[in-house]
Formats: structure tokens, C-alpha cells, sequence
């Protein structure tokens, strides 16, 4: 069981949900930077939860099946395909042998997830399939996928059947789209009036925002606490001894553009870091395109758990509604 | 030195042994992230030891942060009796210095550099001191170096010299980062010689390019066979210029599968190290000499 890559798409990759254990080597956890939305979308074609599927950013990737599958697609909003047919996002519909998966202009949001039922069926590599194209692990090739490629598609499964997820079940996006931080890290390197405006400017998401971080523009430049350089450090006030980073922790090179690493993210620099990202946020993040203009919000860590058990009572309300 | 204590997010705590870089903070921060392994504290998903710092991983599902918080706390107090000895390894990098492919990369990244009418030896040996761009190169591979952290991208080291402090060579980050890094460049960055493993981007100074593959995603070369990351913390490394010609030669035996590193068992000791620092890197630069 297989399918053919017509058209790649922009990127479109092979990922699950991650490969954690493997970042205090630098290789990062990886797979899905919407996670909901690539459970979601596992979920509907009666998949494991953690079973590969494709991520394609801003543009579908055009797919011939050489054999009868379930297929959903979660995440972003596009037009679907089948030789030619609509269909809905957020449900499953079958895709006969023969009959080739294409995607319309995006509508909002900037990562779809295709699931199909059985899964991707690549070998594993460290434990997932998630691509990981800088270390050239995971995923088809430890690359993303290129027009003639063959991707194996594991076994149908019991569960496969045609299921429409209710979309008043998932959150809504807000606008300007509101990122919650809680401070901390190296956060004393910022004056009172730099950490004051971080969080009253309106930023803009820069182009340059990919699995590894998005980068962010239009706030104010920082201003730092004085200090003499520690040594090893570097000569820079956003400078310090290389160390580990969070995923999801923000760090301005410069003190210029804010730069949040997600799934991809290196794991150390040299960078001085003023927080993170609450986990409960980080899946809407793969969803920003550029130029979405972004606040960002200061939470506590009482806050920040909230959140995360709002966030996971969501999800279990969807698993609900799409068992069986 | 004071240790500070931070969340990162609601997943991760990360522990500050020191502002600055010395090997006083790195084997209090190995110390401490050890012990905290061995302590297999309940929802710990991933320990990452750095340089002067480390962070841990945990599910806040499983453990609330504040305990977690408490239980880094107390294994301070473990891993200031720690004694500071490891048994480890010295392993031969060979190293072509001032290689064609780094330097069309120097050439290419001029305008994000300090100096754009030199290369980047020529201004980290000025900027040191040093009369030329040889005796620079010298100073870099006459002492041994210390794997004081593995990270950045996929099994890329970060190297401190085992040196005076005042004679510790120190160069600046480039301006802005490039976009390109030959794979197995040696780079200079602060106080830190790393060997970037992968092609990629990158801000450290470029000196040379090892033939020695490092990371190997498909664990087929000969030493790598086992897990694809070469380095590991703790590891001590002595640089061996090499010329175009022994380069490539070693990077065909590494092709062939019949190149095999000269590594050799040795024990590091820091007070060893700090009461005789050149007696100490002699003895370590020795053990090479049986292999």
C-alpha cells in the first residue's frame, strides 16, 4: 500500500509525534508542530493517536493512491480533492486506488495534516518517523518529500470508518492571535521598560518562521540591564555562555527580533533567552502565518497549568466525540 | 559562583551554575545534572547538560513545578561533594587548517563579518595577539581541548580550551549569523572551538574543516556504527593539523570504513588540572602516543 508524490507542495514532510530523549545531542523532538491538529486528524481515519502523517505548510501537496484508503485532513483551512470532488476539512472520506488527493489556495491558517488510515509506514528512526531534514533523520530519506517519491502506507485498521469532528469543539483563533509567555531565563537581562514593552507592542510574524523557530517584528528594540560580559559569553549584550534552550523560549539576537523555537528547535546557543511560550500554546503557533500580527501575554505558572488543562480537557472531549 | 534557578516555560527548569564559562561551573553542572539522573525523579522526560548550565525536562502533568523546583534544590547540596575526576577519553581530530572550502565560505559571508578585508584567522590572530595567522593556528592545536557540551543541531560539540585563562583564545560571533557552514567545519564562537556536524547555518569564525565525520544519521561509518553521535561531554580532544593530502586521504579511509580514530582511556582530574595545568595536558596528550 502506497501512494505517489505528484507535487510536493512547498514542504510537505513526514511527521508523527516527535522523538523525544535525543535534545541533550542536539537532536530535537521534532514531528507535528500542530499536535492537536495531527491527532485530530489521526483520530478521524480511526489511527493511533501518534500514528505518521503528512505536515504541509501553505500549499497541499498533490497525492496518486495506488491503493483504496481513509483520509483526513486537520489544521489549516483548505479546499480538498478527490479526482476533482470537495471535500470538507475535519472529516474522513475514501480515496479509491487510482484516484489522486489535490488541495486549493489555503484560507486561513498555515499547516495542513493529512492523515490516512494505517499510517505512514517509513522506518522509524530513533523511535518516530518525523523528518528531521537538517540531520537528515526520519521522515522519507531523513528529507521532505519530492515529486515521484513512493511513501509506504502501513496496514488498514479496524477502526477505519468515515467520521466528521463537530468544529465548535475546537478553539477559536483569536486577532490579533495571543501568545502566552511565562517570563523567567535569562528575563533580568531586560531593563523594566523593555520588559514592560515586550508585552504592550503588537509584533508581526517575519518571514522567516519555520519548524525550527518563528521569528517575529515590528516591537521595540530591547534595552539591557548593564553589565560587564562574563567570559566566554561574547561580546554582545544578548550574549551569554551557550546553554541550553527551552522549546518555546523566546531569545532576541541583538535585542532586535524575537525569534520562539518550536519542534525543530536547536538545543543551545549563545543567545540570551526571556521566557517561553506556555506548552498550551504551542500548537497554534505552527498555525501563524507571516505578517499575522501577534501580542504576547504575560501568565504566571498557575496560569500557565490552567491553561494546559484546558487545553487537554479539549482534546479529550474531541476523543470522545470520535471513538467508536 | 551562585546557582540560579528558573523556569523555562511550564516544561522545563533551567539551572545557572555561573554567569561565566569555566570548568569549575562545568563539573558542578555535570555534577548536578548526574545526580539528578540518578535520581529518576518521576515525570523527568530529558536532562541536558551545557557548559555552565543545564536543563531538565519534565511533565507538569505528572509533577508539579514547584516539587520539581524543590528537588533540583536539594541535589546541590550532593553535587558539591561530587568529586570532580572523570574517566574518559583523548581522541586525535585531524584538522585542515585555512581549507579551500571554509575559506570560500569566509569569502562569501564577507559583509556579515567585523572585518571585511581579512579572513577570519587573520582577524582572531590579530584580535589575540598573535604576530601571524601560523602562530595563531598553533596556539589552537598545541593544548588540548574538553567537550564541556554536545547540542546546538544533531551531536555538535562545543569545545573549551585546557588552558590559562589568559592565554584561552577568545573571538567574537560573527555580526549576523551565516546562512552556510561547510559540514565539519572547525569554528571558533566566545571561548569555544566547535565542529559543526551537519551543513547549516551558523555565526562562529571558521579556521578549518576536519575529514573526520562526527554524525552519521544512517550509523554506516565504520565508529559510528553504534549510535550515530560521535562526541559526548567530557570528552578531551587534541587537534592534529593535517594537509590537503593526509585530508584526503583520511576522508577516504572514512569513506572506505578503515579509518579508525586515535582514542585513548585517560582520567581527568580538575584539581589535578588546576594545581599544573601543562604537566596535566602533557600527561593527557601522552596517552595518545601507545595508541
Amino acid at each position: 500500500m502506497t501512494f505517489e508524490v505528484i507535487k510536493p507542495g512547498l514542504l510537505t514532510t513526514i511527521q508523527d509525534l516527535g522523538r523525544p530523549g535525543y535534545f541533550h545531542l542536539g537532536i530535537p523532538e521534532g514531528g507535528a508542530m500542530d499536535r492537536a491538529s495531527m491527532r485530530i486528524a489521526n483520530m478521524l481515519v480511526g489511527n493511533p493517536e501518534d500514528a505518521a502523517g503528512l505536515e504541509a505548510v501553505f500549499m497541499g501537496p498533490e497525492l496518486k493512491f495506488n491503493h483504496d484508503a481513509l483520509v483526513a485532513i486537520g489544521g489549516a483551512e483548505m479546499p480538498v480533492f478527490v479526482d476533482g470532488q470537495e471535500h470538507d476539512c475535519w472529516s474522513s472520506f475514501p480515496v479509491k486506488a487510482g484516484q489522486t488527493l489535490k488541495f486549493g489556495y489555503l484560507k486561513t491558517g498555515a499547516r495542513i495534516y493529512i492523515a490516512i488510515n494505517g499510517g505512514i509506514d517509513t522506518p522509524p528512526a530513533l523511535g518516530s518517523r518525523s523528518t528531521y531534514p537538517i540531520g537528515a533523520l526520519g521522515g522519507f530519506e531523513g528529507r521532505a518529500l519530492a515529486a515521484g517519491d513512493t511513501v509506504p502506507v502501513g496496514k488498514a485498521t479496524a477502526q477505519a470508518k468515515e467520521r466528521t469532528l463537530d468544529r465548535n469543539l475546537l478553539a477559536e483563533l483569536q486577532k490579533p492571535a495571543q501568545l502566552r509567555v511565562l517570563p523567567g531565563l535569562y528575563w533580568h537581562r531586560l531593563t523594566e521598560g523593555s520588559q514592560k514593552q515586550f508585552f504592550a507592542d503588537e509584533w508581526k510574524v517575519a518571514p522567516e518562521a519555520d519548524r525550527m523557530g518563528y521569528r517575529f517584528r515590528g516591537g521595540s528594540p530591547m534595552e539591557f540591564v548593564e553589565r560587564e560580559q562574563p567570559f566566554g559569553a561574547g561580546s554582545d549584550p544578548s550574549n551569554i555562555v551557550d546553554g541550553s534552550y527551552s522549546y518555546g523560549s523566546i531569545q532576541i539576537p541583538g535585542g532586535t527580533e524575537p525569534i520562539v523555537l518550536h519542534r525543530d528547535a536547536v538545543s543551545g546557543g549563545g543567545y540570551f533567552t526571556i521566557g517561553a511560550i506556555i506548552s498550551a500554546d504551542m500548537d497554534l503557533i505552527g498555525q501563524l502565518q507571516p505578517n499575522t500580527p501577534v501580542r504576547f501575554t504575560q501568565v504566571d505558572m498557575a496560569q500557565a497549568l490552567d491553561a494546559r488543562r484546558a487545553r487537554a480537557a479539549r482534546l479529550d472531549k474531541i476523543r470522545d466525540a470520535l471513538k467508536g | 559562583m551562585k546557582t540560579r534557578y528558573s523556569y523555562g516555560g511550564d516544561e522545563h527548569i533551567f539551572v545557572e551554575m555561573d554567569e561565566e564559562m569555566s570548568l569549575d561551573a562545568f563539573f558542578k553542572s555535570l555534577a548536578m545534572s548526574n545526580a539528578a539522573r540518578d535520581a529518576d525523579i518521576d515525570g523527568v522526560r530529558e536532562i541536558c547538560p551545557a557548559n555552565a548550565s543545564f536543563q531538565v525536562r519534565y511533565d507538569p502533568d505528572v509533577i508539579a513545578p514547584e516539587d520539581m523546583m524543590a528537588k533540583l534544590k536539594e541535589l546541590e547540596k550532593v553535587a558539591i561533594n561530587a568529586e570532580k575526576r572523570l574517566d574518559t577519553r583523548i581522541i586525535e581530530v585531524p584538522v585542515f587548517y585555512q581549507d579551500p572550502w571554509t575559506h570560500d565560505c569566509v569569502m562569501r559571508f564577507r559583509e556579515r563579518h567585523q572585518d571585511p578585508s581579512g579572513t577570519d584567522l587573520e582577524y582572531a590572530a590579530r584580535i589575540n595577539g598573535y604576530p601571524s595567522v601560523e602562530a595563531f593556528i598553533e596556539a589552537h592545536h598545541s593544548a588540548p581541548w574538553f567537550v564541556s557540551m554536545v547540542g546546538f543541531v544533531s551531536g555538535l560539540p562545543f569545545l573549551y580550551q585546557l588552558a590559562p585563562r589568559d592565554k584561552q583564545l577568545q573571538v567574537p560571533k560573527y555580526l549576523k549569523p551565516r546562512t552556510d557552514t561547510p559540514k565539519q567545519t572547525v569554528g571558533y564562537g566566545g571561548c569555544f572551538t566547535a565542529i559543526y556536524s551537519v551543513r547549516g547555518a551558523g555565526g562562529y569564525q571558521m579556521f578549518g574543516i576536519t575529514p573526520m565525520t562526527i554524525f552519521d544519521p544512517d550509523e554506516k561509518v565504520s565508529y559510528l556504527r553504534d549510535f550515530m553521535v560521535f562526541f559526548k561531554p567530557g570528552d578531551v580532544v587534541k587537534f592534529k593539523p593535517v594537509d590537503r593530502a593526509e585530508y584526503d586521504r583520511i576522508l577516504k579511509a572514512v569513506e572506505d570504513g578503515t579509518y579508525t580514530p586515535r582514542i585513548a582511556d585517560v582520567t581527568f582530574d580538575l584539581e589535578d588540572f588546576n594545581g599544573d595545568m601543562e604537566g596535566t595536558n602533557a600527561k593527557l596528550m601522552e596517552a595518545l602516543n601507545d595508541v
